[in-house]
């Protein structure tokens, strides 16, 4: 199975060079619009079965890397792949969540389609490219290089805003990614080292060890992101297509959460116990301010943004509780939301397309004409709060308790978002969808479609799996999480 | 047997005398230039690249003309760029109709003279090679004679590069008057441990004469003037090699003779990076035509390489000429793409000239893109790999200049700004009219040059990395 991870990451590239080529030849350019959509769906699709073979594969009760892949490159650098317990399942979300948005966006997106199949295509390659890469140059190509197809797929196919989003979106994370740099470029001329596991092993002094978190803290937040660094994801989020919204909200945010796991727990455990109560303390404010913020929000999508962060909130309280509840509760909640508020944003897009907006108070009585559409969203509001049988419910509770093992007072306030989420969730649901249509625009309005059916099909599937068979994720993911509690605790105990 | 084995190791510069020369007659005698005059100031420049690759090292002439691995990787580079330079401007000024063949002569000669800069052991070849190419310059930034623009680049350009001349001329008299010799090896062993201060007054005017020449802050003020008025080929040209050729001059000036006073360059040398970096940043905000945009990008790319070399050490060494490498080819391919595109008969220079350019000329467009993500320094670009070079090299030389790294750094994100402001105009904005058919050969020139920058670097590292390396000890020794 060696070389399966560059194959999982560098197949989108195929269909990348398939839609140039159509590019360079075809002539019709309808016709060259819908052959690009065809070849970005089975690419998507191919590579998603791969990933599902990748996860078969995987031996969960090994707590190191494996598929490992190395070659030497340049300057002391290698090309080296490879997954554990923590990062192989996002790997999979993010195969899964493609195929979705190509097909989200299969008639939403009508102009440069091709430009916009291979923007998707190129950051699939490098989202995937950030969970395998095990060398922390090959992590910040891929990590930093997603930047520049987002900053596009805002740019070109947003909203109003669409120019002052991309540009806060970029300028935003490249200044936290820069600090991360120069933090990384340290690290490596310290541990003459570039290679994640060795690195992972190496003792920095705890007086650096306190610089390099705060410099890999200023990107990872930002990327989360955490409050207060948080303001460009909803302008982000407003401005993104449907299917941006999807990616950045389902896997770009988890990207902040896996580099907290990744980098700044095992490599600076010092530093980390000892900002510690700074996490838990943003984690907090994010979780209750947010949901605050959230539930004043009159734009839909703003406020599934910012019951995004309050989400986060609770994976960054997790990671930091460094109990093995906890981190398994954080890597839970991640996929969890990766596939709800990836959901949650496909529903918005499903009226968006039809009524062109996105203000909750232009709605009122979808379930009158669209009761599959209704079902369906009530279905991922629940999720969103975390009911019981839900894939939200078992994030929550588990990131609460292992923090409530680390600190009581940062669980029980975090609670206190757990019903707030409830307040604005129920509240928007009930306004968009229930009462009497009293918007005459709306009386036309028409159910799901056979292609939103496909599209939500999976993620309905996919919560109710996560949500009652919750142990899938933990087989792949506690031995990796045991290891990395147990050298965390032995690193910071004396 | 001693001229034989001097002029053996002179051999590129000898070439170019000679093709200079030849070809100085050809064009004079012969009515009209084809394409075989060009090839053959082609094969000239390849013949000197070869014997400068392959040939022995040493000294020669006395010491005023060194031979090594360094002179050999810069004069490859050089002639390299050069030979594409030629190239660029024949096919442009062809197509305008005011092609001489003068054109052709004063590039070989300027990159004769920048071949002696990075050989030369010895402040009067230093001085020699300098002025050759910088003369070369001059006649370049001025050759649209008819145009008024023009002719003002060409004026400015040689009023302040005859300043920085006098400055460092001064710089080296101060020298020879202290140390008691014009000869490298010899001031180094004259400065060892500790100098009088007027040597030290030398050494800082040798660093301001030359931060003319690779426009530094603060002395970049010509750069935007002479690339706006200059013709665009030309300033593809002299953008890249001169600046490459005048660091690693810098190189071998500040660590060959005045290794021994590397406390004392380092702070100007790091004062004058920073300095650099931040006005090539902030400047860079406020202009609206690109070749003036492209002048602060190049004065803040000027500073990182200034930051590596201020690293100093064959790793800095080695990071300023990787990073000078890679930035000579964004360059040439970025000013080949402005030399390729017109509308409508007019030359492309403000940001409103490449508003949708990505629906009308996507290839350019995307080469112009990954142009500016690549001077940027965004991942996986070339421009990346530079600078990964530089600050690695700058963490490793202690904290002044890690320090320095990350403020750089942090510069960079504000310049990100009008990198990201040119990628908005050409992908998000809606096309104003229709541009002509570029030109084929800027294309061509463009689109390798794009393509090198991803994805063949990755691949050129491999072994850019230990040439670049041999390269520097060269230097440094």
């Amino acid at each position: 199975m060696v070389g399966i991870l560059s194959l999982v990451t560098f197949l989108p590239l195929v269909g990348v060079a398939a839609i140039l080529a159509l590019k360079a030849f075809a002539t019709d350019e309808a016709r060259a619009a819908g052959a690009a959509r065809w070849i970005a769906l089975a690419v998507t699709l191919a590579t998603f079965a791969l990933s599902i073979v990748l996860v078969a594969s995987f031996n969960g009760a090994n707590p190191g890397f494996q598929f490992v892949e190395d070659a030497p490159w340049f300057a002391g650098l290698h090309y080296r792949m490879g997954v554990d317990g923590i990062s192989v399942l996002f790997v999979l979300l993010t195969a899964f969540l493609m195929p979705i948005c190509i097909l989200a966006s299969w008639t939403s997106i009508e102009k440069r389609v091709l430009e916009y199949m291979i923007a998707f295509l190129v950051l699939e390659t490098l989202v995937i490219g950030v969970f395998c890469a095990l060398d922390l140059i090959l992590f910040y190509l891929f990590f930093e290089g997603q930047l520049i197809p987002m900053f596009l797929i805002i740019g070109i196919w947003g909203g109003q805003r669409r120019v002052y989003a991309a540009f806060k979106f970029f300028l935003y994370t490249l200044l936290g990614s820069v600090l991360m740099l120069a933090a990384i470029l340290f690290m490596i001329s310290v541990a003459g080292t570039s290679s994640i596991p060795e690195l992972m092993r190496f003792k920095f002094d705890a007086g650096a060890q306190t610089w390099m978190w705060l410099a890999f803290f200023a990107s990872f937040a930002v990327k989360m992101p955490m409050w207060p660094v948080h303001t460009w994801l909803p302008d982000a989020h407003v401005e993104a297509p449907t299917a941006g919204s999807v990616i950045l909200a389902g896997i770009l945010l988890k990207m902040g959460g896996y580099g907290f796991l990744r980098f700044s727990l095992p490599m600076f455990p010092q530093a980390s116990v000892l900002f510690t109560p700074l996490v838990f303390t943003l984690s907090v404010i994010a979780i209750v301010y947010t949901s605050l913020v959230a539930f004043r929000q009159t734009d839909i999508k703003k406020l599934i943004a910012y019951s995004s962060v309050a989400h986060m909130g609770f994976v960054t309280m997790g990671i930091f509780s460094g109990n093995v509840i906890g981190e398994q509760g954080a890597i839970f909640q991640m996929l969890s939301h990766g596939v709800i508020s990836g959901a949650l944003f496909l529903c918005v897009g499903v009226v968006y397309d039809r009524m062109h907006t996105r203000e909750i108070a232009f709605y009122g009585g979808l379930a009158n004409r669209m009761p599959w559409y209704a079902a369906t969203f009530m279905l991922f509001a629940m999720g969103n709060v975390g009911l019981p049988g839900t894939s939200g419910f078992v994030g929550e509770i588990l990131t609460m308790t292992g923090a409530y093992r680390a600190s009581t007072w940062t669980a029980i306030i975090a609670a206190t978002g757990v019903i707030f989420s409830a307040v604005y969730m129920l509240t928007v649901y009930r306004r968009v969808v229930f009462g009497e249509i009293t918007n005459s625009a709306l009386a036309t309005v028409t159910d799901l479609n056979n292609r939103e059916v496909l599209i939500f099909a999976p993620l309905i599937v996919g919560t109710l799996v996560l949500g009652f068979a919750p142990g899938l994720v933990f087989e792949v993911t506690s031995a990796a999480t045991q290891s990395l509690v147990a050298a965390y605790h032995a690193a910071t105990v004396r | 047997m001693g001229l034989i084995r001097d002029a053996m190791l002179a051999l590129p510069e000898l070439i170019l005398t000679g093709a200079a020369l030849i070809l100085l007659i050809w064009g004079a005698f012969a009515r009209k230039t084809g394409p075989v005059f060009i090839l053959a100031a082609m094969l000239a420049l390849a013949a000197a690249a070869f014997a400068a690759a392959t040939g022995q090292g040493g000294r020669a002439f006395g010491g005023a003309l060194i031979a090594d691995d360094g002179a050999g990787f810069a004069k490859v580079a050089i002639y390299g760029a050069s030979a594409v330079a030629i190239l660029l401007c024949d096919r442009w000024f062809t197509q305008k109709g005011t092609a001489r063949f003068e054109l052709t002569v004063l590039i070989i000669l300027a990159a004769l003279g920048m071949g002696i800069m990075v050989s030369a052991g010895d402040l009067i070849s230093l001085y020699v090679g300098v002025e050759l190419h910088s003369l070369a310059l001059y006649i370049l930034a001025a050759f649209q004679r008819d145009d008024a623009k023009s002719s003002e680049a060409g004026l400015k350009y040689f009023v302040l590069g005859a300043l920085s001349s006098g400055l460092l001329l001064y710089g080296a008299s101060l020298v020879y008057g202290f140390a008691g010799s014009t000869n490298f090896l010899a001031i180094a062993a004259a400065t060892r441990g500790s100098a009088h201060v007027g040597v030290i007054f030398g050494l800082v005017f040798l660093i301001c004469g030359i931060g003319f020449k690779v426009s530094a802050a603060p002395f970049h003020m010509w750069t935007p003037d002479v690339y706006e008025g200059a013709p665009t080929p030309i300033v593809g040209f002299f953008a890249g090699a001169p600046k490459l050729a005048a660091m690693a001059l810098f190189a071998r000036l500040l660590t060959e003779a005045f290794g021994g006073l590397t406390d004392e360059w380092r702070q100007v040398v790091l004062i004058v990076a920073l300095l650099s970096v931040f006005v090539g940043a902030f400047a860079g905000l406020a202009q609206s035509n690109l070749k003036r945009l492209w002048a602060y990008s190049s004065i803040a790319n000027i500073g990182y390489a200034l930051v590596g070399l201020a690293a100093g050490g064959p790793a800095g060494v080695q990071s300023m000429l990787i990073f000078m490498v890679l930035y000579t080819i964004d360059v040439t391919g970025f000013f080949a793409c402005l030399a390729a595109l017109k509308r409508e008969g007019r030359a492309m220079e403000s940001f409103d000239d490449f508003a949708g350019l990505m629906s009308e000329r996507p290839g350019l467009a995307l080469a112009i893109t990954v142009f500016a993500l690549s001077q940027l320094g965004m991942p996986p670009f070339s421009g990346f790999f530079g600078k990964f070079y530089v600050f690695k090299a700058a963490l490793a030389a202690g904290p002044f200049t890690t320090w320095a790294a990350i403020a750089a750094l942090v510069g960079s994100v504000v310049a990100a700004f009008y990198y990201l402001r040119l990628i908005k105009v050409m992908w998000f904005d809606p096309a104003p009219g229709v541009t002509d058919a570029p030109a084929g050969g800027a294309t061509a020139i463009a689109y390798a040059a794009a393509l090198f920058a991803i994805p063949v670097v990755w691949i050129a590292l491999t072994w850019l990395d230990p040439l670049s390396l041999s390269a520097a000890i060269a230097f440094v020794r």
